[in-house]
């Protein structure tokens, strides 16, 4: 059960992204002034919210914007980490040492605060924190696959490799390159946790997806007027991105511990 | 031998009978019964998986995680160990059993200095007042052999060299003055003659009245100091006695192969695997293969090879001996041509090698292939064997899976392991894949770096013994790098002895191992434990019960 229950969820959120209707036959945005600020029960199973929209079908649409800006933002800063990360490592040892640098400098930068510098000059808007959010992350990929790069690169089987007579690229694309991703998918699945924090933290202040599409840091930041009357306004959707990110770190962890055991 | 037949005189230390030792299902030690006495070595002898390690750590109540220990009766130091809790082996180490590990830079706390490490034996035990304690350390540091304990006392292990931390070590297991000391391959990693002085040491303990139980796949080594030889294999005891009797009279078969397979001058031509026959001839012709004059390769200002000159002819094996950091695998990087020379050249096929951009070397490169003492490193973790096998050959891939079906059948290997991966194979197998690899392309010269040092004495004959069918069959040039004189003795043609970066001597295999001229070779050549020196100790006119008698005096 224990094992299950993260991998479980995730599916669910899965199947909530690709066909949202499965799960709720209301429209997230049909509004109804009269039943605003409904307690859970039986019309709206978890509530209504302030414009009498249905927190259920909110929080179940709203899976589409979170996830899916963060899986955009997560799929942009792996391959641009993985090509910077790689360039790095198979470069002349002056223009590593300039992206290194660059690596280093950004990662001393809080990552939600280098988002949100860069919604500030790209402005609001799904495009724009899909982009924050990736220039945030570039560098912790980066830097792995650097490091990785290193190792791969003066391996015993690239240096064999070289005795074969293999050319350069040919050693990169055959063995150094399918070497370095290795560890990928893990950092990318905790990665996506942070990113979906991430998402919900610039719609929360308003950078993300314009009202009134339903996204979970929206709803958040929107439910907050209400928190005294409407507890439920504010409770689901928070409760979707903090089991959200808690299920992919679990998972991305367990896929760790397997991936670290496999290789001595 | 029973506890019993002890001579009265003599105090068993340690004695244990139908020792098991399992780990889940698997049985790993299965019914082992040994003694030790005072003053007197014991040695265990076996190959990896024989259950010699396992064995000896079990004596002191080490046997691992998941282990089960059963004994018919296990005393150790006068008391029963069935009985012992914890606290009792912890009593045990260190005061009366102490324990010398194989790799000291594991075994020794990388953040304590020398002097820490060894004062926590005496503390633990209260040996010697606190005050005394560091003039304790100094005096164990000096009988360990190690110079200038002063200064040493205050390096971490990291800053000495690998000699120096075995040294260390058994310093730290004789800090509480045991009775007993339990050798586990304390020095394989070492070169020959640090080995010798390690050995030397060992040897003075015994005089000095400690019982040794010594765990070593080399018979060699543990010759030249046992008293009583106990060979494993599969968890139990096959053969066992005193030292010059198993060496020189080995009853059980599996001694004799142990024995047989032991490289050395005088196994030259003949069959490692299967003692007697033997190998093909191995004609050298006129033709130089591979040449480099007055190679020197500097890192940062420390040379590490130089004015290094060799030559190669086809169907030649020139074996570079040299201890570590004598420049062997540098001069071999520079053969491949992965590294240039500052000064000198290499030409390959009388064409010129060195000093080329890489894109001029790449055709020529696959005339000369590397097998080298790690293959599992030298594989892409990701491929079978079969595509590590075919990627030098760079054919269509029709072609490619015949081609790579009849390599692995050359080097002894079933068709089916093409699918696996290295990892699933054994030591010798990942060799001989290895092997298979730099075949493929048929390559003119093969540079062999250390390609039988990290395998058991059987394998590793079996490994040699391909290598020379293979030479015979393609007259494939090798250049032989290792640090076992043994063996190059046994695989080279020519020799090449190196120090610090320097070629000393060169020339005939023979001539060079039997009538060094250079002192440094002599002094190689004399470390060298040898499985006769056993036969010569024990002289002939001594009768059995006088060599008893000898070795009981102690």
């Amino acid at each position: 059960m224990r094992v299950l229950a993260p991998l479980a969820f995730l599916v669910l959120l899965a199947a909530a992204v690709a066909v949202p209707g499965l799960f709720t036959a209301v429209d997230p945005l049909a509004a109804d002034p009269a039943a605003a600020l409904a307690p859970p029960g039986g019309a709206h199973w978890l509530g209504s919210d302030h414009l009498g929209r249905d927190v259920l079908a909110r929080v179940v649409y709203g899976a589409r914007h979170s996830i899916s800006i963060g899986v955009a933002a997560t799929g942009l800063a792996v391959t641009a980490g993985v090509l910077l990360g790689l360039a790095a490592g198979l470069s002349p040892r002056w223009l590593d040492e300039a992206l290194a640098r660059s690596f280093d400098t950004l990662s001393t930068l809080p990552e939600l605060l280098l988002a949100l510098l860069v919604v500030a000059i790209a402005g609001p808007g799904t495009g724009s924190v899909i982009f924050a959010i990736a220039v945030a992350q570039v560098p912790t990929y980066a830097r792995v696959v650097r490091a990785q790069t290193f190792v791969v690169r003066r391996s015993g089987y690239v240096e064999q490799a070289v005795t074969f007579g293999r050319s350069r690229a040919a050693i990169v694309a055959g063995h150094v390159l399918p070497n370095v991703l290795g560890a990928i998918p893990v950092l990318a699945t905790i990665g996506l946790g942070t990113a979906v924090i991430a998402t919900s933290g610039l719609s929360f202040l308003g950078m993300g997806p314009q009202p009134p599409a339903a996204e979970w840091g929206s709803m958040l930041s929107e439910a907050r007027n209400y928190l005294r009357v409407a507890w439920w306004q504010a409770l689901f959707p928070g409760a979707a991105i903090t089991l959200t990110v808690i299920c992919l770190t679990v998972t991305g962890r367990r896929m760790q511990r397997r991936f670290e055991g496999r290789t001595p | 031998m029973t506890v019993s037949a002890a001579p009265p005189l003599l105090r068993t230390l340690v004695a244990v009978e139908d020792l098991r030792v399992r780990f889940g299902r698997a049985e790993v030690v299965r019914g082992v019964s040994l003694a030790v006495r005072a003053g007197e070595c014991v040695a265990v002898v076996g190959e990896s998986g024989s259950g010699k390690s396992v064995t000896a750590r079990s004596l002191l109540g080490l046997a691992g995680p998941g282990s089960t220990v059963t004994a018919g009766s296990f005393r150790i130091g006068g008391r029963d160990a069935l009985r012992f809790g914890q606290a009792d082996w912890r009593r045990l180490r260190g005061r009366f059993a102490g324990l010398v590990l194989q790799d000291a830079l594991v075994s020794l706390d990388p953040l304590r200095t020398v002097a820490a490490e060894i004062a926590e034996v005496l503390a633990v035990h209260d040996v010697v007042p606190r005050a005394r304690r560091r003039d304790r350390v100094l005096e164990l540091l000096a009988s360990a052999g190690v110079p200038d304990p002063e200064a040493r006392a205050g390096q971490r292990p990291h800053e000495l060299s690998g000699g120096l931390r075995q040294r260390v070590l058994i310093a730290s297991a004789i800090a509480a003055d045991p009775e007993l000391i339990i050798a586990d391959e304390p020095t394989t990693a070492l070169d020959v003659t640090v080995q010798a002085q390690i050995l030397r040491l060992l040897a003075e303990r015994k005089a000095a009245g400690t019982a040794l139980l010594l765990i070593s796949h080399d018979l060699a080594v543990v010759a030249s100091i046992a008293d009583r030889i106990l060979v494993m294999k599969d968890g139990r005891v096959v053969e066992e006695g005193p030292a010059d009797e198993v060496l020189s009279d080995p009853r059980h078969p599996y001694t004799r192969t142990l024995l047989a397979a032991v490289p050395s001058a005088a196994s030259r031509g003949t069959r490692l695997s299967a003692p007697g026959t033997p190998v093909p001839p191995r004609p050298v012709t006129d033709v130089q293969v591979l040449a480099g004059t007055g190679l020197t390769r500097a890192y940062g200002t420390r040379k590490a090879v130089d004015g290094v000159s060799f030559s190669l002819r086809e169907g030649e094996t020139l074996g570079v001996v040299g201890e570590s950091g004598s420049g062997k695998t540098t001069l071999a990087r520079l053969a491949l041509g992965l590294l240039e020379p500052d000064d000198g050249r290499v030409t390959l096929l009388g064409r010129p090698w060195s000093g080329m951009p890489e894109r001029a070397r790449r055709p020529l490169r696959s005339r000369v292939q590397l097998v080298s003492q790690d293959p599992l490193g030298s594989f892409d973790p990701r491929h079978t064997v079969g595509r590590l096998v075919a990627e030098p050959l760079g054919l269509p891939r029709r072609e490619r899976r015949d081609r790579v079906l009849d390599l692995l059948e050359r080097v002894g290997l079933p068709p089916e392991l093409a699918a696996r991966h290295p990892r699933e194979l054994s030591g010798g197998q990942r060799q001989r894949v290895a092997i298979a690899r730099a075949l493929g392309p048929r390559p003119d010269v093969l540079i062999c770096d250390e390609p039988v040092s990290a395998l058991d004495v059987s394998v590793q004959a079996q490994v040699l013994d391909l290598l020379a069918d293979l030479q015979a069959e393609y007259g494939t040039a090798m250049l032989f790098i290792s640090h076992d004189l043994g063996v190059v003795h046994h695989v080279s043609h020519r020799v090449l002895v190196m120090k610090d970066g320097r070629a000393v001597e060169e020339g005939e295999a023979g001539q060079v191992l039997t009538r060094p001229a250079h002192p440094y070779t002599r002094a190689l050549v004399a470390a060298v434990p040898k499985l006769g020196s056993a036969q010569r100790n024990a002289s002939p006119s001594k009768s059995p019960e006088e060599r008893h008698s000898s070795m009981n005096r102690k």
